[in-house]
């Protein structure tokens, strides 16, 4: 695909600078000129009136899952899903089979997503080979071919002395470990959380506990051993405490939440309908409540999504069975307006600058809007109003948990390396 | 939109009366010389058993011949199920058969529910999971008013439901049912085998409860719960739980014994409940029969029961 030379008219520029009525004009998958009122002369006008330019949004957390060799097309699909959904960039999680835990597998997802050129897709490595919890991954051989963030997601490295010597060895690398906190002796054939609703339910329960007991642990072996450690999918109160406490301290913890733990508790399961079944599971409202005040407040510093894609044929089984899981990336901006009442340049650095921090994109990503940065762009219509069509989702899968919910602002425009990858939400390849 | 029958909570107070009521017309029924009634000719029930459970699947079959209705039975234990094909397809094709009502049982919750979206059928919870057994709620139900020679106001009955409430979905049904009918209920059970969170009363003394309450509801203790380190081991459990010859003893004279079956002897169950007087076990049986014709009648009947 080729780049446009265009010029962005008529739109309100946010980024970690400020927020200012700017057109910008880009060529060659680069900003070149920033002004009020210029003129499009031999670029393409896209006229953005109402609407805001913001850097593009960084997921650090989108499961591309079956994107192992044979089934590279799902790296299409969610490449797609996260353009539309105003991503430039997405950490792919490392649970796919085989598991990124080597060269070889980490620079095939990166060449797949290179190929399909829809935004920038960054593997990130497991901590231990085959996510199996004991041997460590070869983190700098992976970090050469540009790892920068591991994880065992999909399950949280149990043995603390495993972790320990991951956060010491990864310390001196520059590269971050991410944490599923799950203790998982606590969560043994888990469908929900733990409360009144599994209580009534007679499902079997998640308790916050389990969470939290992990959160602790690796807060405190980062204080042991100074080695930065991010928190994924913070879902109760009691976590964002102790990531608030930890904070305090000047510890090197940051922290992210998904757009489904700041808007659906676990009362969505007494429908039994699978697609409310994720992992952290759908917590309560006072959760909910504490998990939003963290994003207002920077304690939790990015919104990731976990987007999840299951087909049907999945999730169309008893609630043990379904696998856990559900899409978020074509709806995470909807959702986090919708549910954080915070400034746009807040949200906008929860979904963007802070994630490609923590990420160490941030040479590319969630830069300012600037001349000489490159034209990785989300455009937003804030006002807009709209409600999830499965049928219309990119992923091939449906288990959006939002149908029919009314959502707030929707990704317009999203520009890639100087490529308007998505016009008008609809993707342009 | 279709009536279904999957939990006490869901039909509600002025059904349940209803329901009550009915079984008690279908008890009458099946003490006919002829216990076949032709109120559900032409009608399509099938089974749908993905847990083992001889009793309850006869039960309902038995009903619904009694009924004059056609029946079909899928047993599969969730093992043999193909994993290329979800539920729903083995559903859809059922229902491609033409049924008027699937009875549904399966070791996880919700699957009823999850049924009745994939079928214009009616769904009946014949058990799901820990969840639900509505039918056995019912049966319960009417064979107190039975006994006790009662309506559907249970108000000053106490009852006292004993042993792992915690996966009892029959703990659950038959609770709900009885508070819903004005019973003062209260659960037995050391802390492990109650749910996480409860607003029913709840005690772990047995002893303090089982000389004072009009009934005894017990609980089958499943041996797979005493590996789980959910209780120490069987012989503890017996000793803190199981209604023994001592308690047995302590029961007053007028009060009921329930069990849902089947029964696990020498773990909840230490003497011969069909020698003691109080015990309904096998009242329970026989009504099982009315309460699921009373269920399937008001789902699939039009008109009266007799033609
Ligand atoms: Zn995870
Ligand atoms: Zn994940």
């Amino acid at each position: 695909m080729q780049q446009h030379n265009m010029l962005l008219a008529g739109g309100t520029v946010i980024d970690e600078t400020g927020e200012r009525r700017a057109d910008v004009r880009v060529r060659e998958g680069i900003i070149i000129e920033i002004s009020s009122d210029l003129s499009a002369g031999d670029d393409e006008l896209v006229d953005i009136a109402g609407c805001i330019v913001a850097p593009g949004f960084v997921d650090l957390h989108t499961p591309l899952r079956e994107t192992a060799m044979p089934q590279a097309e799902t790296i299409e699909t969610g490449s797609r899903a996260a353009a539309l959904g105003g991503y430039t960039a997405v950490v792919a999680m490392p649970n796919t089979d085989p598991t990124q835990d080597c060269v070889e597998v980490v620079e095939f997802v990166s060449k797949r997503g290179r190929e399909v050129g829809l935004c920038d897709v960054r593997p990130s490595g497991s901590i231990t080979i085959g996510r199996a919890g004991a041997q460590l991954t070869p983190f700098a051989d992976l970090a050469a071919v540009g790892v920068h963030l591991f994880t065992d997601d999909g399950s949280g490295v149990q043995d603390e002395g495993v972790m320990r010597r991951a956060l010491e060895y990864a310390g001196e690398l520059g590269v971050v470990l991410a944490q599923h906190c799950e203790v998982a002796s606590l969560t043994k054939g888990a469908v929900m959380h733990e409360g009144e609703c599994c209580s009534h339910l007679g499902l079997p329960s998640w308790p916050a506990l389990a969470e939290e007991l992990m959160v602790h642990r690796d807060i405190e072996l980062s204080r042991l051993t100074g080695s930065p450690v991010h928190l994924l999918h913070l879902s109760t109160a009691r976590s964002v405490e102790l990531v608030r406490a930890a904070k305090a301290d000047g510890l090197r913890v940051t922290a992210e939440a998904t757009p489904h733990h700041i808007s659906l508790n676990d009362e969505r399961l007494t429908s039994f309908d699978t697609r409310f079944k994720v992992n952290p599971p759908l917590r309560t409202t006072a959760d909910i409540e504490e998990v939003k005040k963290g994003l207002l407040d920077g304690t939790i510093d990015a919104i990731a999504t976990d987007h999840a894609p299951h087909p049907p044929v999945a999730k169309d089984r008893p609630l043990d069975e379904a696998p856990p899981g559900m899409l978020g990336l074509e709806t995470a901006l909807g959702v986090a307006r919708s549910h954080l009442d915070c400034s746009w340049q807040h949200l906008l650095g929860a979904m963007s600058w802070r994630p490609a921090k923590i990420a160490g994109i941030d040479d590319q990503h969630g830069r300012p809007i600037a001349v000489g940065e490159p034209a990785n762009l989300a455009v937003i219509d804030p006002d807009s109003q709209w409600e999830v069509d499965p049928s219309a989702l990119a992923s091939r899968s449906r288990n959006t948990p939002f149908i029919g919910v009314g959502l707030t602002a929707r990704v317009r425009h999203t520009v890639y390396e100087g490529r308007i990858v998505v016009r008008d939400g609809k993707a342009t390849a | 939109m279709t009536l279904h029958f999957r939990s006490i909570e869901e039909a509600g107070t002025e059904r349940i009366h209803r329901l009550l009521d009915l079984t008690e017309h279908m008890a009458a029924v099946g003490r006919r010389p002829n216990p076949k009634v032709p109120a559900l000719r032409g009608k399509t029930v099938c089974n749908l058993f993905f847990e083992d459970s001889t009793r309850t699947r006869m039960s309902f079959d038995l009903a619904a011949k009694r009924l004059s209705a056609d029946t079909m039975t899928l047993a599969v234990s969730s093992s043999s199920v193909n994993k290329g094909e979800s539920l729903r397809d083995t559903v859809e094709t059922l229902d491609a058969m033409g049924v008027d009502a699937f009875v549904v049982r399966h070791q996880t919750s919700g699957v009823p529910w999850q049924v009745a979206g994939w079928t214009p059928a009616a769904v009946i919870n014949a058990g799901d999971g820990w969840h639900a057994h509505p039918t056995q709620a019912l049966l319960d139900a009417y064979t107190i008013r039975q006994r006790r020679g009662i309506a559907n106001d249970f108000s000053g009955l106490k009852v006292a439901v004993v042993g792992d409430i915690r996966h009892s979905r029959v703990a659950r049904s038959t609770t709900d049912i009885l508070q819903l009918l004005g019973a003062k209920v209260v659960h037995v059970a050391p802390r492990t085998l109650l749910p996480p969170t409860s607003d029913v009363a709840t005690t772990s003394n047995f002893d303090d409860v089982v000389g004072e309450v009009d009934v005894v509801y017990m609980l089958r203790m499943q041996r797979e719960r005493m590996g789980a380190g959910l209780v120490p081991d069987g012989g503890e459990y017996s000793r803190r739980f199981a209604l023994d010859e001592r308690r047995a003893s302590a029961l007053r004279p007028d009060a009921l014994l329930m069990h849902p079956g089947p029964m696990n002897r020498g773990v909840e169950m230490m003497v011969d409940p069909t020698e003691l007087p109080q015990s309904t076990i096998l009242d329970q049986v026989t009504n099982g029969i009315a309460a699921r014709m009373a269920v399937l009648f008001e789902l699939l009947g039009s008109g009266g029961i007799e033609e």
